[in-house]
């Protein structure tokens, strides 16, 4: 018995180190280290959940122990009751802890849901940026439809302002997601989801497809530039001294598959391209699938 | 003649692929010559493979899932090697490797491993502990076992000939579909769970008939084991949701096959219903795995704790809620799918609402302990490891049903963490406590004991090695099936996880030992009473291994704890007055068969060899007639013969009970 418990303290010991050296680094994860509201308060949601689970998790864990050492066979000083089986005090209780934990957390869901609603524009007193983006073999087409450019793995914006996405895929279905920022929504052909992101600050960020889309899918990530108002004004203005445009035969050769894309700027776009992706494999439909609502 | 096989489907795209294939070949050779030096096919084909005898159909399908865990297992440790090696494109599988990889753990580990080990533990035991001579339907449960072990052999022959899925264990559409993936790598996974989906299917109307008709007199529902109970929740699940899988899997392939647009991107078709379809099935799903394995926690909670199972009521009406909620949840899969804040907050409220039952179990078990005496059997410790690892997926699984917060972890490594301690220390754990505790009343001697609590430690540390840095690398951001990267800040968690599968590898390592050190010793350790443990139920009432008839008499039931009633009230071992012939099924080779013609017709469709498919499809039809025609499908134990075997019993009985006085 006493070899039992040595092991389970060395058990113990080991995962309490991977934990502690984990926790360390764990401040500065993508997650936990959010750069705007909208991620802040998904991971606030995530720590609160978390606290609130800890009120039953750790009984559990310490009473199994306590229970598992205090009452082992050999100890036969314990009470032995090998017949009491039935409480319905203790059936009451642990009935309604579990459940006024869950409405406490259902609570909080509801709220969080709708409020953090990734189709629910972000109110701000200045009018959101929007972005079409469109995933495909492995890469990431960012449109600016307003500033009439596009990029290549690069996602610009403005900091402090909210920015809203349209997103939709030419090819599988991808996952846009950025850790630091949003979180993450589906990209599926035919079909517009949508997302909203604002950055506090100037930084970058990394974003990825989170979804397996064959052989190039590792190296399908972006990145995020949060500039500064003016920073972003002069990049939009390089962005249009860029040689390359965006027209339907240029589009045609993006869009075939391709591996580790360097980033890439196109100083004019075709009008209505992001329509005409969606409206592709809609053809055969009277209007495109603004799916999955909306 | 062969469709678009040909000699390309061979693996000679990689060193490694040739390899997988070599070894698979290998294996089998050695396992035929083995059977055919010790001369052993006859025995093999008349005692086993065509038996209908639900305990030797239990022991084949365990025997098929510690297969299945071996090959998912290397999988996997492949996997951790590559990812820990991964960085800035290092390690050394490339991406179309890779991804086969990962659908082929996945799906052999749910379907083959899990799925198996399930169905075999309920097959050996459940008509024992209700107390009869047989299942309802054991024709039917000899078809489940060799259409189970079709689709298992799909899975082992993409090995060789051709190439595995690279769609990942959901495959979905798009991508599964057959522009993203003209080869036969879906199909192989289509038709692999397609086939053995109808197995799972026939299992569960199978136990669920059993469960309701065949119980021993007094046996009511609310005195049934909490192991039957559970099983008779997940053979309901079994019945209704795998139907849905096969919808799903089979419009993946009218759309792969044929050119329709079920799931297609254009044309009409609906990616979205697919995902649905399929989590309609794999929701329940997770329930009919681990609800077993709650099963096997409570009856051996209350064994090694000698005493009496707290909350019995509360246990069975939690484990029915869960059994409906089951079906109530599916949409928590894709809330990032673009559904409505109130669609998506139904369906986290829903989800959330599971853990209340799950939770009153846990502190059932818990108070189970209390005031007991307990005994750290390896069967007990997989239980107390379980208790304290599942509340940890428990919560984590609470944090990804909060729709924002699943935005944040949906498809990365904590995702794949939190299911993984869902299934490893809940449904394995509890599978192997059940074999470790089961054991020797399917083969009457007891497992070694110190190998036992060896292997234990070893999969709990591994466990945590494994899986809590894929945790912390879900806050890092990582994308699950990530064949290289290029943060360097991932790679010394990579390492560490990788170093837990090698703990992990150990601890199976020790469950072969067990095996071996427990077959060695087995006069030592043998189980003539047929109670080594002090049971409480019915299946320690009969001799171990039990006579093919499992009881002469049909006992009469008293109590919920069965047997443990009868030691008290002194009627166990209480030797009856006569002995009445008994009627038990045939063994059958139509089961084999079908199961053999069902692998081709699957391996034709894959390899578009129609006129293979036409032949297998008639084949099976005329089995199925010829078999459905055999009213000679009996054969009797005489009365006289039953008494020469329970004499015997009673003799071994005696000796014992001398010795130990």
């Amino acid at each position: 018995m006493k070899q039992a418990v040595d092991k389970l303290l060395q058990v113990a010991l080991a995962v309490g180190a991977v934990l502690f050296v984990g926790a360390c680094d764990l401040r500065h994860s993508a997650v936990l280290d959010p750069k705007g509201p909208i991620a802040l308060a998904e991971r606030d949601l995530l720590r609160d959940a978390f606290y609130v689970m800890m009120l039953v998790i750790v009984p559990v864990i310490v009473l199994t122990l306590l229970f598992a050492w205090r009452y082992r066979a050999s100890n036969t000083r314990a009470v032995y009751t090998p017949k009491w089986a039935d409480s319905a005090r203790i059936d009451a209780v642990v009935w309604l802890i579990p459940a006024l934990i869950v409405i406490a957390v259902a609570v909080l869901l509801w709220r969080s849901t709708h409020k953090l609603d990734p189709y629910r524009e972000i109110a701000s007193s200045t009018a959101p940026l929007d972005v079409q983006v469109v995933a495909q073999d492995w890469k990431w087409l960012f449109i600016y439809p307003e500033q009439g450019i596009a990029t290549v793995n690069q996602l610009a914006i403005p900091n402090g302002r909210p920015v809203s996405l349209r997103i939709t895929s030419d090819t599988v279905m991808n996952s846009f997601y950025v850790p630091q920022l949003a979180g993450q929504i589906y990209a599926m052909a035919g079909m517009q989801t949508r997302l909203q992101l604002l950055a506090d600050q100037p930084g970058k960020f990394v974003g990825r497809n989170s979804m397996y889309s064959g052989g190039g899918f590792s190296d399908q990530h972006f990145e995020v530039v949060s500039l500064s108002p003016g920073d972003f004004d002069a990049w939009v203005a390089k962005a249009k001294q860029a040689p390359g445009t965006l027209d339907a035969a240029a589009y045609t050769a993006l869009a075939a598959k391709s591996r580790s894309n360097p980033i890439a700027y196109y100083s004019a776009i075709e009008p209505k391209l992001f329509d005409s992706i969606i409206a592709k494999y809609t053809h055969s439909h009277a209007a495109p699938v603004a799916a999955p609502r909306r | 003649m062969f469709g678009r096989l040909t000699l390309d489907a061979l693996p000679l795209y990689s060193a490694i692929a040739a390899g997988g294939a070599a070894v698979t070949i290998g294996g089998a050779l050695v396992v035929a010559i083995a059977i055919t030096w010790l001369g052993a096919w006859r025995y093999l084909w008349t005692d086993w493979l065509t038996s209908v005898d639900h305990k030797r159909i239990g022991i084949m399908y365990i025997v098929l899932a510690l297969i299945m865990l071996l090959r998912g297992f290397v999988d996997a440790i492949m996997m951790r090697a590559q990812q820990a090696m991964a960085l800035n494109a290092g390690g050394y599988l490339p991406p179309e490797h890779f991804d086969q990889i990962f659908s082929s753990h996945g799906t052999i580990m749910i379907f083959f491993m899990a799925m198996p080990f399930m169905t075999g533990l309920i097959n050996i035991i459940v008509p024992l502990q209700i107390g009869t001579r047989d299942v309802a339907f054991p024709f039917l449960n000899s078809l489940s076992l060799w259409l189970t072990a079709a689709g298992a052999g799909l899975v082992m022959v993409s090995l060789v000939i051709g190439k595995f899925s690279t769609a990942g264990w959901t495959g979905y559409p798009p991508y599964s579909g057959v522009e993203a993936n003209p080869g036969v790598g879906v199909d192989y996974w289509i038709w692999a769970i397609l086939i053995s989906g109808f197995g799972s299917t026939f299992s569960g109307i199978n136990f669920v008939v059993t469960i309701l008709k065949r119980r021993a007199p007094g046996m009511t529902l609310m005195r049934m084991t909490p192991f039957t109970w559970t099983a008779l929740c997940a053979s309901v699940l079994m019945a209704f949701a795998f139907p849905a899988l096969t919808v799903a899997c089979g419009l993946l392939a009218l759309d792969r096959t044929f050119g329709m647009h079920f799931f297609t991107n254009a044309h009409g078709g609906n990616m979205m219903n697919y995902p649905n379809l399929f989590w309609i099935w794999g929701h329940p799903e997770v329930y009919i795995l681990i609800l077993p394995a709650f099963g096997v926690f409570s009856e051996v909670v209350a064994t090694f704790s000698r005493k009496r199972l707290f909350g019995y009521e509360s246990l069975v009406y939690a484990t029915a809620a869960i059994a409906i909620l089951s079906f109530t949840v599916w949409l928590h899969h894709f809330f990032t799918m673009g559904s409505s804040a109130n669609v998506n907050a139904f369906f986290g409220i829903t989800t959330m609402v599971i853990a209340v039952p799950t939770g009153v179990k846990v502190f059932n078990w818990l108070l189970t302990m209390y005031r007991g005496r307990i005994d750290f059997h390896p069967s007990m410790m997989w239980t107390i490891g379980f208790m304290i690892t599942f509340v940890i997926g428990g919560m984590t699984g609470v944090l990804l049903a909060i729709p924002p917060a699943d935005f944040l972890m949906h498809n990365t490594t904590f995702l794949v963490a939190h299911f993984h301690n869902m299934i490893i220390p809940g449904v394995l754990f509890g599978y192997l406590s059940g074999y470790m505790y089961w054991f020797p009343k399917a083969f009457g001697f007891e497992l070694n004991r110190g190998w036992g609590l060896a292997s234990f430690w070893c999969w709990l540390i591994g466990f945590y090695l494994a899986f809590m840095p894929l945790y912390i690398l879900g806050f890092k951001g990582m994308p699950r099936r990530m064949e290289q990267y290029n943060d360097p800040s991932w790679q010394p968690y990579l390492m560490v996880a990788a170093f837990g599968a090698f703990v992990v590898l150990i601890g199976i390592a020790c469950m072969v030992m067990q095996l071996y050190v427990s077959i060695r010793d087995r006069r030592k350790t043998a189980d003539v009473s047929g109670d080594p443990f002090d049971g409480r139920t019915l299946e320690w009432a009969t001799s171990s291994p039990p006579p093919a008839y499992n009881f002469a008499i049909l006992p009469e039931v008293r109590d919920r704890e069965a047997f443990l009633d009868m030691k008290e009230r002194g009627v166990a071992y209480r030797r009856p007055a006569a002995y009445e012939d008994i009627h038990l099924p045939k063994n059958s080779m139509v089961g084999v068969a079908m199961g053999a013609f069902a692998f081709a017709l699957g391996f034709a469709m894959i390899w578009h060899i129609w006129w293979l498919v036409a032949a297998c499809g008639l084949a099976m039809w005329v089995a199925m007639i010829a078999r459905s025609s055999d009213d000679d499908s009996e054969f009797k134990v005489t009365a006289a013969e039953v008494k020469l075997i329970e004499d015997a019993r009673y003799r071994a009985l005696a000796t014992r009970t001398g010795s130990r006085k």
